[in-house]
């Protein structure tokens, strides 16, 4: 079974790489907890609701701080608001244009067609507002933190223990901070605690209070819910085209499977006179 | 190019008025439809095709993102997620250009550790082995600068770090870094070379593959048993339809396996921080190159001052010009392989003592790759160390001895022979 020895062989060196490419991006410090999201796994799709509350916390409570800018007010559509609920969206915020034929820069409320306006002029204006540290943008940060973004394999064939997606390193960050250091550390003036922040000191303060954000749809907002609203908000920014590529996916790799089983059924017929 | 005259003929007068002119039809017949392929070749012999198919998917896959690109510092990080969020199926398109890199390395690194099982490098098939070899060269060059295309964290600081190897050459080593930088650091000028030269090699290993494949029809496939081709209707089928439709089959196993990358783990192979904009200022916690490329990383670490390959050459250079020799040397020494090799025997089959060192260097490789991607630090140093020192003590000492001690089994007489289980010739 000349075969089975091939695929075997393959089989291992396709883990020995896998083994190999994930180790490399293993985070230190504790692991975050791995959380059953909406969106892993080979049928995940983003739970609507979750996407809208995690909206209302970015807006409320993110976007006073972070910019996103990879979104535009259009991509709500996404998250299940109508045309006209983006358009009002969009109404309440305003953004730059021009100049106009006086040659002068002017404010104007923002079109669907607009991209998510930043709250600092630039980063030297982030990080005078900060005390010295520039919050991130948030348009792809669940695929830059942690192991990054959406992977089956890190979640059935290596999780529990290994390596935290993005997401559970984002929630796990928001949801990780200690009132005070532990005994021992020492940590400068101005930076908080968090167990999961590379190093633990961090400049950002524990941005979810109880009850930060009031649900429209009546949610109660604990610490841990909204982080797990906002986070499943975050992937989606990163990953809009999750839902789209994960269903393209499982029709691709049927039909895939179905041609190579009949590949190979005519490859026996056609060797049958070899043999 | 040799082997398998074409019977072709066609009763299409169109077809012969070209044939007449140019003998197109008659060529493609002889080379792709009859001929003469050994019959015996297992499934190791897929490889070779698919690595070909993979590089033209990321031909039309690349062309087609370089549409939407845009090669400046400024704007390729954001043109690359507009690829991603705007373009109609660029994520598509990127997610499989991204993971056909992988895959071309996972396939061509399985083709050529075939090649080093059945010693197809062997005489008649030096040059083919050594294009081979220029092709790997051409691809790692080509993955490289695609790399640092979409200006993230590990684009920037891989660049910066690879780049800045070169400058340990004595003499030459600062005007080719500056050479490739377009200027004293890694900016808008290094990216638009790199966008240029990313664009142009792929094209440089479509010719070198004609060269390879025109290498190979010369002598035809080696084949598991190493024992060359003797009686034609014997020992040879035609590669159109049995190697068309095996290769086909292949393709489908290999598709599906991509396609589950692509669609349910796209950044598998990929660097978180790659999807942080470029910024000189902040260096990476680790920088780590893409996982093909981790045994020859672990190499070029290997070589710290108290490193006891270095000693000797102490006097000569410095470590880290050692480290930057013995990179590209693992890769040269390749070339030489074929008259390293002193046994007259191809296949590992017959080579009891070979075979097992031949398991050990791949264990050594896998080892040297999974060194590569850890932070260089205590026990590891070690073993990278070790391991590289057992690469080319293989490569050097340990093929050319055993190619001259060891007793190799007696090979069957011919190709039908070992299929048909005849009776093997006395040694």
């Amino acid at each position: 079974m000349q075969i089975i020895k091939t695929l075997t062989a393959i089989a291992i060196t396709g883990t020995l790489i896998i083994g190999v490419s994930s180790t490399q991006a293993a985070v230190s410090g504790p692991k975050p907890e791995s959380i059953n999201w909406s969106f892993n796994g080979v049928f995940g799709t983003y739970d609507r609701a979750s996407l809208q509350r995690g909206f209302q916390v970015f807006q409320n409570v993110c976007a006073g701080c972070h910019s996103l800018n990879l979104v535009a007010f259009r991509n709500l559509k996404a998250l299940g608001y109508n045309e006209n609920e983006v358009k009002a969206i969009a109404a309440e915020y305003e953004v730059q244009d021009g100049p106009n034929e006086d040659g002068d820069m002017f404010d104007r409320p923002a079109t669907p067609a607009d991209h998510w306006p930043a709250p600092f002029a630039n980063s030297r204006a982030a990080a005078a507002m900060n005390g010295g540290a520039v919050p991130p943008d948030l348009s792809l940060i669940t695929k830059a933190r942690g192991s990054g973004g959406d992977s089956a394999i890190r979640v059935s064939m290596l999780q529990p223990s290994g390596f935290p997606l993005g997401a559970d390193y984002v929630h796990g960050l928001l949801t990780g901070y200690l009132e005070e250091a532990p005994v021992g550390f020492d940590l400068p003036e101005g930076k908080y605690y968090n167990k999961y922040y590379p190093g633990h000191s961090i400049a950002m303060s524990s941005p979810l209070g109880e009850d930060a954000v009031e649900y429209n749809d009546g949610t109660k907002a604990t610490t841990d819910q909204m982080s797990r609203d906002v986070t499943t908000f975050l992937v989606w920014a990163s990953e809009p085209e999750l839902e789209h590529r994960k269903q393209l996916g499982v029709k691709v790799i049927l039909f895939l499977i179905v041609l190579t089983a009949m590949l190979y059924a005519l490859k026996r017929r056609i060797w049958a006179n070899v043999h | 190019m040799s082997g398998g005259t074409s019977k072709f003929q066609s009763n299409n007068g169109l077809v012969n008025w070209v044939e007449h002119r140019l003998p197109i039809f008659s060529f493609m017949d002889a080379q792709l439809n009859q001929y003469p392929t050994p019959k015996n070749l297992n499934y190791f012999w897929n490889f070779g095709s698919l690595a070909g198919i993979i590089l033209v998917i990321m031909i039309v896959s690349g062309i087609a993102l370089a549409m939407s690109y845009t090669p400046h510092t400024e704007f390729a990080f954001s043109s690359v997620e507009r690829i991603m969020r705007d373009v109609n199926s660029g994520w598509l398109i990127r997610y499989l250009h991204v993971n056909g890199a992988s895959m071309f390395f996972i396939v061509v690194y399985i083709h050529m550790f075939r090649g080093l099982y059945y010693g197809s490098y062997k005489a008649p098939r030096e040059i083919l082995w050594m294009i081979g070899i220029f092709i790997l060269l051409a691809m790692m060059a080509t993955a490289f600068m695609g790399y640092v295309l979409p200006w993230g964290q590990m684009s920037f600081w891989g660049a910066t770090v690879i780049t800045n190897l070169f400058s340990a050459l004595p003499i030459i080593g600062e005007p080719i870094v500056k050479l490739l930088w377009g200027g004293f650091v890694v900016e808008n000028a290094t990216l638009n070379r790199f966008f240029a030269l990313h664009y142009l090699l792929p094209f440089v290993i479509v010719g070198l593959i004609f060269m390879h494949l025109w290498a190979l029809h010369m002598h035809h496939s080696n084949n598991p048993t190493g024992v060359e081709i003797k009686d034609e209707k014997q020992d040879t089928i035609p590669f159109h339809p049995y190697y068309t439709i095996k290769d086909l089959y292949g393709l489908g196993l290999l598709l599906t396996f991509f396609a589950f990358f692509i669609f349910f783990a796209p950044n598998y192979f990929g660097h978180p921080d790659n999807y942080i904009m470029a910024d000189p200022l902040v260096t990476p916690a680790h920088i780590v190159p893409e996982w093909y490329f981790l045994p020859f990383y672990a190499i070029l670490r290997a070589f710290t001052t108290d490193f006891f390959m270095y000693i000797p050459f102490a006097w000569l250079m410095s470590a880290k010009l050692a480290g930057v020799i013995a990179m590209f040397a693992s890769i040269l020494v390749l070339l030489a392989l074929p008259w390293l090799d002193r046994s007259h025997i191809r296949s590992s089959n017959y080579r009891p003592a070979f075979r097992i060192f031949y398991w050990v260097f791949v264990i050594d490789c896998l080892v040297l790759g999974w060194v590569g991607g850890q932070a260089a630090e205590g026990i590891l140093v070690t073993i990278g160390q070790w391991a590289t020192f057992w690469y080319f003590f293989h490569l050097i000492i340990v093929v050319p001895v055993v190619g001259v001690l060891e007793r190799p089994k007696a090979l069957p007489n011919s190709i039908a022979a070992s299929i048909n289980g005849a009776p093997q010739a006395a040694e």
